[in-house]
């Protein structure tokens, strides 16, 4: 079957009900979304579908639509998308590991409401568990990336 | 398990040795260095210093840190030490892991185990602290765990650093025919100011790297540091938010297979029955096989994919055996509490005569409670998984691990190969929680490794086996007394604490022809070290038969007594009619770190101010891991539940190497302590963990996170550790805001049982 994942064309020949994340992980080799539950608890495998996001671990490859965008297909031209580059000046990280996945809902987020409230991003991110404790500083990147967009 | 049982018994014996005859045995290992590990791996142009440093004629720059990167972010500060001496900038620095080697031992780890109390400066203390280290650089334990990375870098590091600096400034000085004393370094190059002339670090690295390393270096003064003591961007934060693949997870090889396990979820327990035909049968199977190890028995599925994998684990139909413990969860828990109650105690801590002072106590005067903490999973974000290959004699491991060292020993062993022939590559970790320090994913994958004709093949676990085939913070139970005195602070307590023997456990699975017996400090951890004054003050340990596996979880054994004490304070200062923070003041008024920290937390938080009808604050301490932190958390009674709204951190580690990472692990850990105390708990039917994923094991999510403010302070004259700090003190904080809210004192986690969050 046909994938376009982050703007190329990719042709894999599965089961179509394996979940994307397998398929991207195990089969094209795409490795930036994370496997933590596998039943879309906890958010780490996160892609977006057309700008929207979703849980790939349980969405079979073979139900898949419409443009995959992983977070290895955010940056352009060697430049980090803004949600990562606010990433990556607030030192959000610790293990990393939810990380794709916060970023991937991050910037649908930012997509929907450019310029969100405490509770939009309460709502938005409830879905991404992460283990190591980096609200505060998921918090103050999301805020910082919406005040890059409307240039302040 | 044969060679294997040889060497423990006498690395073992070599350390009973060191501890009974003293410095003289150990000197002579002591002094000898171990070889340098990177002078087999060097790339061209390439020269190495140490077993820190690598300097290229193209200028690279690569500094090893030799521990783990959990997320912590303990390779930024380590390669910050060699780089201070060095005199570059971090972003001139490549930092690697390294091989595993006994050159990176872990002595500082050791050293704390020796159960004396931190501050206990007394001769006997120095010396069993001093053996140990020694001890540990026998052992040669490049472990990451215990919060002592960085302390036990900080010299070792620095030095090397500085070294390495003294003998590129020589070559220089030889190259340029000047006096050593007439160049200065910047980073990376070295400046003959007089003529205005320079040469690179990169350029006379080959000259440098041949001269013998001074015999004594000098190191920067603190007020002279350019990158200790200042926030420093992460090394790794790059990767981190591009989805770099580094994790464990993420290892790709030519031809690799992929595969699960599927481990008896009874511990200890074998299959009594099994069917694999149709697990066999099902699409990109390639083969099932049976797993017998020390951790438990099973089946590995090796499959073309990670899902095929799965799939096909989960339709092995099998019936496991009878566990050795008791099958129900509340069976379980009546031992621990009956331990508590009336088991046979030994005291770890023991000031004055508490017999005494409680024969002769008035009933009003006496408050008795009981405490308990549940079994918890570690539950990192990235399940447990590892990569091995065995092909022409070699086996690689690339794991997600705190102990390299013991995954070479005993991967090759089972693997039937030298240690010498056995790499061992650590990847970034997912989290680790303490769960990496242990060895089965590692050995799973090496047992499996020897069914596929040299194929690697990459190990994953499913999250339900990751959380139902885990090692176990131990539940515990405490029953806990106090006589208050006419100015209501205690005049007694005594502390009996029962828990499960978690160096036994430890030993059952690592070393199972040893036998365990002994005390285990960690029972009483958190509650036996804490810097409080009281004339009679006893903490006993009750250890508890129980064989569930049981591990170091974040924190270890203050995750429960910092519960226990914390908590218990809270209500003795209430029996007393004293405020709780003022109470500590009076307390600790002996140790003057502790009775800052109380006042900085105090202060941040506004303590005492009247606050809004509906909110309320609680407080608590703990001295972990050598630093003392206090943390106040404030919560709102709202229609959906009890909100955290803000945590205050005020934590003294001593000398602060990096405090924007300092600040982000004391919230970590904070975090984790909450998440555990609001709602986490194993419970086990039919001698299995009910909880399978994080839809019945959950953790604090971004909607329930408080604001945190957190300070940072440098009056002890000791180094302390900083990952696992944080942890102890949220949970009683947290219980004792939810007494001053709602009157009601919950003694059992987590909270969730007799509260509701929002
Ligand atoms: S792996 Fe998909 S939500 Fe957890
Ligand atoms: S950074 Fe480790 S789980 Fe989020």
């Amino acid at each position: 079957m046909q994938l376009e994942v982050d703007g190329r064309q990719i042709d894999i020949q599965v089961d179509p009900q394996m979940p994307l994340l397998w398929a991207l992980r195990d089969v094209a080799g795409i490795l930036g979304p994370k496997f933590g539950c596998g039943i879309a608890a906890c958010g780490a495998c996160t892609v977006l579908i057309d700008g929207a996001p979703v849980r790939s671990c349980v969405l079979p490859v073979g139900d898949v639509t419409g443009r995959v965008t992983t977070i290895e297909g955010l940056a352009r031209d060697g430049a980090l998308h803004r949600v990562q580059q606010a990433w990556l000046d607030e030192q959000v990280a610790q293990c990393g590991y939810c990380q794709a996945g916060q970023i991937m809902t991050a910037v649908a987020l930012l997509e929907e409401i450019p310029d969100p409230t405490d509770d939009d991003i309460d709502k938005a991110m409830a879905g991404n568990l992460c283990r190591c404790g980096t609200y505060p500083r998921i918090r103050a990147a999301i805020k910082r990336a919406a005040g890059n967009a409307t240039g302040a | 398990m044969s060679r294997l049982g040889t060497i423990t018994r006498r690395t073992f014996l070599g350390l009973a040795a060191v501890a009974a005859g003293g410095i003289a045995v150990g000197y002579y290992y002591y002094r000898k260095p171990y070889p340098n590990p990177l002078e087999d791996d060097l790339a061209e142009g390439e020269v190495t210093f140490n077993p820190y440093l690598k300097i290229g004629s193209d200028e690279t720059i690569t500094v090893i840190a030799p521990r783990a990167e959990m997320g912590q972010g303990i390779s930024t500060t380590l390669a910050a030490f060699v780089a201070e001496e060095l005199d570059v900038t971090l972003d001139r620095v490549k930092v690697e892991h390294g091989p595993p080697s006994y050159a990176y031992y872990n002595a500082a780890m050791l050293e704390e185990g020796g159960g004396f109390n931190f501050w206990d400066n007394s001769f006997t203390a120095e010396t069993v602290r001093g053996m140990m280290g020694v001890a540990g650089k026998m052992l040669g334990l490049q472990a990451t765990g215990g919060s002592t990375a960085a302390r036990d870098g900080f010299d070792r590091m620095r030095q090397a650093g500085a070294a390495a600096r003294a003998m590129l400034v020589d070559a220089a000085a030889a190259r340029l025919g000047v006096a050593a004393t007439e160049l200065e370094t910047e980073n990376g190059t070295i400046v003959h100011t007089a003529s205005g002339r320079s040469v690179t670090y990169g350029s006379v690295a080959t000259d440098a790297a041949k001269l013998a390393p001074p015999s004594e270096v000098r190191l920067r003064e603190p007020a002279q540091w350019k990158l200790l003591g200042k926030p420093q961007p992460r090394v790794d934060m790059l990767d981190k938010v591009t989805g770099a693949p580094i994790f464990g997870i993420d290892v790709r090889q030519p031809d690799m297979l992929f595969a699960t396990v599927r481990m008896s979820p009874v511990f200890g327990a074998k299959p009594v029955r099994s069917d694999i035909s149709a697990a066999t049968a099902m699409p990109g199977v390639l083969k099932i096989v049976p797993i017998e190890s020390t951790y438990g028995s099973g089946f590995g599925v090796i499959a073309e994919n990670t899902w095929a994998a799965f799939k096909a684990a989960e339709a092995i139909d099998v019936e496991w055996g009878e566990p050795a413990y008791p099958r129900t969860h509340d069976a379980i828990v009546s031992m621990i509490a009956d331990a508590a109650r009336s088991g046979d105690a030994s005291a770890m801590r023991d000031d004055g005569d508490v017999d005494a002072a409680f024969a002769d106590a008035p009933p009003e005067r006496v408050i008795e409670s009981e405490y308990s903490v549940p079994y918890l999973a570690h539950a990192p974000m990235e399940p447990m998984n590892c990569t091995a290959r065995l092909k022409d004699g070699v086996l690689d491991v690339w794991a997600p691990n705190q102990m390299p060292v013991l995954v070479r020993w005993f991967c090759s062993d089972i693997a039937g190969v030298p240690g010498e022939r056995t790499n061992v590559h650590t990847t970034s970790m997912g989290g680790a929680f303490g769960r990496r320090g242990e060895l089965d994913y590692a050995i799973y994958a090496t047992i499996l490794a020897k069914e596929t004709d040299g194929r690697p093949v990459q190990v994953t676990w499913t999250r339900e086996e990751d959380m139902r085939r885990g090692v176990y913070r131990p539940a515990s139970a405490g029953l806990f007394r106090a006589r208050i005195g006419d100015d209501g602070l205690p005049v007694a307590v005594d502390m009996r604490i029962a828990a499960q023997n978690m160096m036994a456990s430890l030993t059952s699975r690592l070393f199972p022809s040893l036998p365990a017996g002994g005390s285990d400090p960690s029972i009483t951890d958190g509650s036996r070290n804490q810097p409080y004054t009281i004339p009679n003050y006893r903490v006993s340990e009750i250890q508890v038969p129980l064989t569930i596996p049981v591990s170091f979880w974040r924190s270890v054994g203050n995750s429960v007594n910092g519960f226990f004490h914390e908590a218990f304070m809270d209500e003795i200062a209430h029996a007393g009619g004293i405020d709780p923070v003022e109470m500590r003041r009076k307390l600790m008024a002996d140790f003057p770190a502790a009775v800052a920290v109380v006042d900085k937390v105090a202060e941040m938080s506004g303590w005492g101010e009247t606050l809004p009808e509906g909110k309320a604050r609680g407080f608590a301490f703990t001295l972990s891991f050598g630093s003392w932190c206090g943390q106040v958390v404030q919560i709102a009674d709202t229609p959906a539940g009890i909100k955290l709204e803000k945590m205050w951190i005020a934590v003294d580690v001593g000398t602060a190497l990096d405090p924007g990472i300092i600040e982000t692990q004391m919230t970590s850990g904070a975090v984790f302590g909450l998440s555990a105390a609001m709602g986490q708990e194993l419970t086990f039917r039919d001698g299995m963990v009910e909880q399978s994923n994080f839809h019945d094991f959950d953790a604090m999510r971004m909607h329930q996170a408080p604001e945190f403010e957190v300070a940072v302070l440098e009056n002890f004259h000791k180094m302390g550790g900083v990952g696992e700090v944080g942890t102890p003190p949220a949970a009683p904080a947290l219980a004792n805001a939810i007494f001053a809210l709602t009157g009601k004192r919950i003694r059992s986690l987590p909270l969730s049982k007799e509260a509701a969050f929002a």
